[in-house]
């Protein structure tokens, strides 16, 4: 074992194990804050994949605001701060049945797919592959499509969340 | 590539251990006399009423969603102004599109009251 | 004479060849050259607060006609000292149910996040932690994990104060990224490359303060936002939020958020000095790197200066009129102008470097201006609307209707 495998097994561990602890911490606050660890080791494995844009876009977007997004949700809530009910549900075995199942639909169709057995290109090494990324995201054999309609998503995401959340502060305020 | 992110890797364990072990040696130094009226909640000399949570307003979440976006967004314009000196004119007009799709998105946040802070 | 020309760099390779001639693995020799600098950087940065406070309350004491410290030592260098030693015996006082993890990590987490941004900074053309491709979303990326700190210690600390404080800050924190992030782009556009070593040496023939001014005024308020100081220090707020969220801490835990924020605010103006003040570069830089060591850290201490004199010239903001300049002014002209940019860069692309240069400029004076006359006439309406209302009463503007507290 290397290092990098080292360093990969690591990563995959911690991120893992808080992920668990997202969904069985007790308070929502230590939910939220292992769901950071959890980011953090995501980005982590993006290094390991050699796609530092990616791991650094990891930190940004998903520690730098989803996290602080989903943060300041849990502060919206009114005195979730203590649960102290009980935190597995009834039906829990029934739940556990369909996860694994969806798992196992999951790897099954990961093993049929051909793109796991493409190999990596190598770029020669004087170019960039954020110069590739961009010049392909405006390219018309590119993504241009794809990169238009995301500005369209995201204005829909912000409208909705407009529409929601103005609407309730005048009720509240008004 | 890896080698940068080595050297990361390892700054962020000096990082997170120098001010850690300062810490800790200060912690060593100082005395430790602690009794319950010093260590109880700051507030304004009377005693803390009810627990400790307070109901932030949906300014923040509105805020913070709206950040969301236009993080997302220069993510996805950063490769294209790496690009940028590359581009043909209409490249650029896509990119410039992408903006004002996202500007339209603005406004009508912005007409919505939704920058407002009270 | 090689060792004159550029001491810090000839000790690098000395080391580094010293390091490889004892026998090592390659790899062993990697690692141990790269702890011993990030080893170097790091306790360096964090001794140099200790200048760095001295010149502050020295240059506040001016502004305010006082002398600032002046006992101990001469001129009063040695004051800091004397505090961090002052500090360093002082007891931890830990609030009754604080959540000790959070509590404790946050003053770390707070001081590493600045740290950690010295390591793809280059402090001359030999010496840089590393070239990183995405260097400057690095930079932004790592600084917005300070937010992290902020919550962790606004929630450890167990006090509405604390947690109303970080919230606040996180807020405000956030709102800034948004401009600084846009105007970022700039550069990134006009250098065509995200690597800070990259933009500096795009600047070799002119600096991008001056191509795109508007650009570089975005990114320095935004970055005076970020460290919180004057007149955006509305998380200092003694007067509304006792002090915010490191309310609880004491002794050095307390000491770390001042380290975190001074370095912060040292770590700032070295960004900004080196995205837009052209970095270590000047007359004779590359010959003699050490000079451009001394080319950085003055362009650097030039623009701590300015957020110096911000700190202590301006009043503070109160909060709605923070988040009004950052979502109605700094947002809107950032999208404006990397448009406006961008389409000015495509339409002169053929033209010689110089025309170019001046299309820039002008599209960001021109930006600048109407900005100006946008947000003077946006003030007359207001006051007329004030006058309006009449006087001796509370004035409630349209948007004032919607408060409920916090």
């Amino acid at each position: 074992m290397n290092g990098l495998q080292a360093v990969f097994l690591l990563a995959a561990l911690v991120s893992l194990f808080s992920a668990a602890m997202v969904v069985s911490a007790r308070r929502m606050m230590h939910a939220a804050l292992w769901l950071v660890l959890t980011l953090m080791g995501v980005a982590v494995i993006f290094v390991t994949l050699q796609s530092s844009f990616f791991a650094v876009v990891q930190i940004l977007v998903y520690v730098g605001a989803i996290a602080i997004l989903i943060i300041f949700s849990v502060m919206l809530t009114r005195r979730v701060m203590e649960d102290h009910g009980d935190q597995i549900l009834p039906g829990w075995r029934g739940a556990a049945l369909v996860v694994v199942l969806l798992f196992a639909v999951l790897v099954g169709f990961l093993a049929l797919w051909q793109g796991f057995t493409a190999l990596l290109v190598e770029l020669p090494p004087e170019a960039d592959n954020l110069l590739e990324l961009g010049k392909a995201l405006v390219s018309p054999q590119g993504y241009v499509l794809p990169f238009e309609l995301a500005s369209v998503l995201l204005v829909a995401a912000l409208i909705g969340a407009i529409t929601i959340a103005v609407d309730r502060k005048e009720e509240r305020g008004g | 590539m890896l080698g940068n992110w080595l050297y990361i890797g390892i700054f962020a364990l000096v990082a997170l251990i120098m001010p850690a072990l300062t810490i800790l040696i200060a912690g060593i130094l100082s005395p430790k006399r602690p009794d319950p009226i010093k260590n109880s909640t700051y507030e304004c000399g009377v005693e803390t009423v009810g627990p400790n949570w307070t109901q932030i307003k949906i300014q923040y979440y509105v805020f913070a969603l709206v950040f969301l976006i236009f993080d997302v967004e220069a993510v996805l314009l950063f490769p294209w102004a790496v690009a940028y000196q590359f581009l043909p004119l209409y490249a650029i007009i896509e990119g410039v599109l992408f903006l004002l799709i996202l500007v339209a998105g603005f406004l009508y946040a912005w007409r919505k009251g939704a920058l407002e802070w009270f | 004479m090689d060792f004159l020309r550029d001491p810090i760099g000839f000790v690098i390779q000395w080391y580094v060849g010293w390091l490889a001639g004892l026998g090592l693995p390659a790899v062993w020799v990697d690692v141990i050259a790269k702890l011993t600098g990030a080893l170097v950087l790091a306790t360096g940065a964090m001794l140099f607060v200790v200048f760095l406070i001295w010149y502050e309350r020295k240059l506040i004491g001016r502004i305010q006609d006082r002398f600032g410290p002046n006992r101990v030592g001469p001129w009063g260098l040695l004051q800091p000292v004397a505090d961090m030693l002052k500090i360093f015996t002082k007891e931890y006082i830990t609030p009754i149910g604080a959540d000790k993890f959070a509590y404790n990590l946050a003053p770390i987490l707070a001081v590493a996040a600045v740290l950690l941004l010295w390591s793809v900074l280059p402090l001359s053309m030999t010496v840089v932690g590393t070239d990183l491709n995405v260097g400057l979303l690095f930079l932004i990326a790592v600084g917005g994990l300070g937010e992290m700190s902020y919550i962790l210690a606004g929630w450890g600390s167990n006090n509405k104060y604390a947690l109303l404080g970080a919230f606040r800050l996180v807020a405000q924190l956030i709102s800034y990224e948004v401009p600084l992030v846009l105007s970022a782009l700039v550069p990134v556009m006009l250098a065509g490359t995200l690597s800070v070593t990259g933009i500096v040496e795009a600047q070799e023939g002119v600096w991008f303060i001056v191509v795109a001014p508007a650009a570089a005024l975005i990114f320095f308020i935004a970055s005076i936002a970020e460290i919180g100081r004057s007149p955006f220090d509305l998380i200092e707020a003694e007067s509304e939020l006792v002090a915010g969220y490191n309310i609880e801490y004491s002794g050095l835990k307390f000491g770390m958020f001042f380290v975190a924020e001074f370095l912060h605010a040292f770590t700032v103006s070295l960004i900004f000095a080196t995205v837009f003040l052209g970095g270590w570069r000047g007359p004779g830089a590359e010959e003699i790197p050490i000079l451009g060591f001394v080319y950085l850290m003055l362009k650097t201490f030039v623009v701590y200066f300015v957020t110096i004199l911000f700190r202590g010239t301006l009043p503070r903001f109160r909060i709605d009129q923070m988040m009004n300049l950052n979502w109605k002014v700094l947002t809107p002209l950032s999208l404006a102008l990397i448009m406006a940019m961008a389409i000015a860069g495509g339409l002169t692309r053929d033209l010689p470097i110089f025309w170019q240069v001046m299309a820039f400029v002008l599209v960001n004076l021109l930006l600048l201006a109407l900005t100006d006359q946008i947000m003077k006439i946006a003030r007359r309406k207001k006051a007329k609307v004030n006058l309006a209302i009449g006087t001796g009463q509370p004035i409630l503007t349209s948007s004032t209707k919607h408060g409920t507290g916090e």
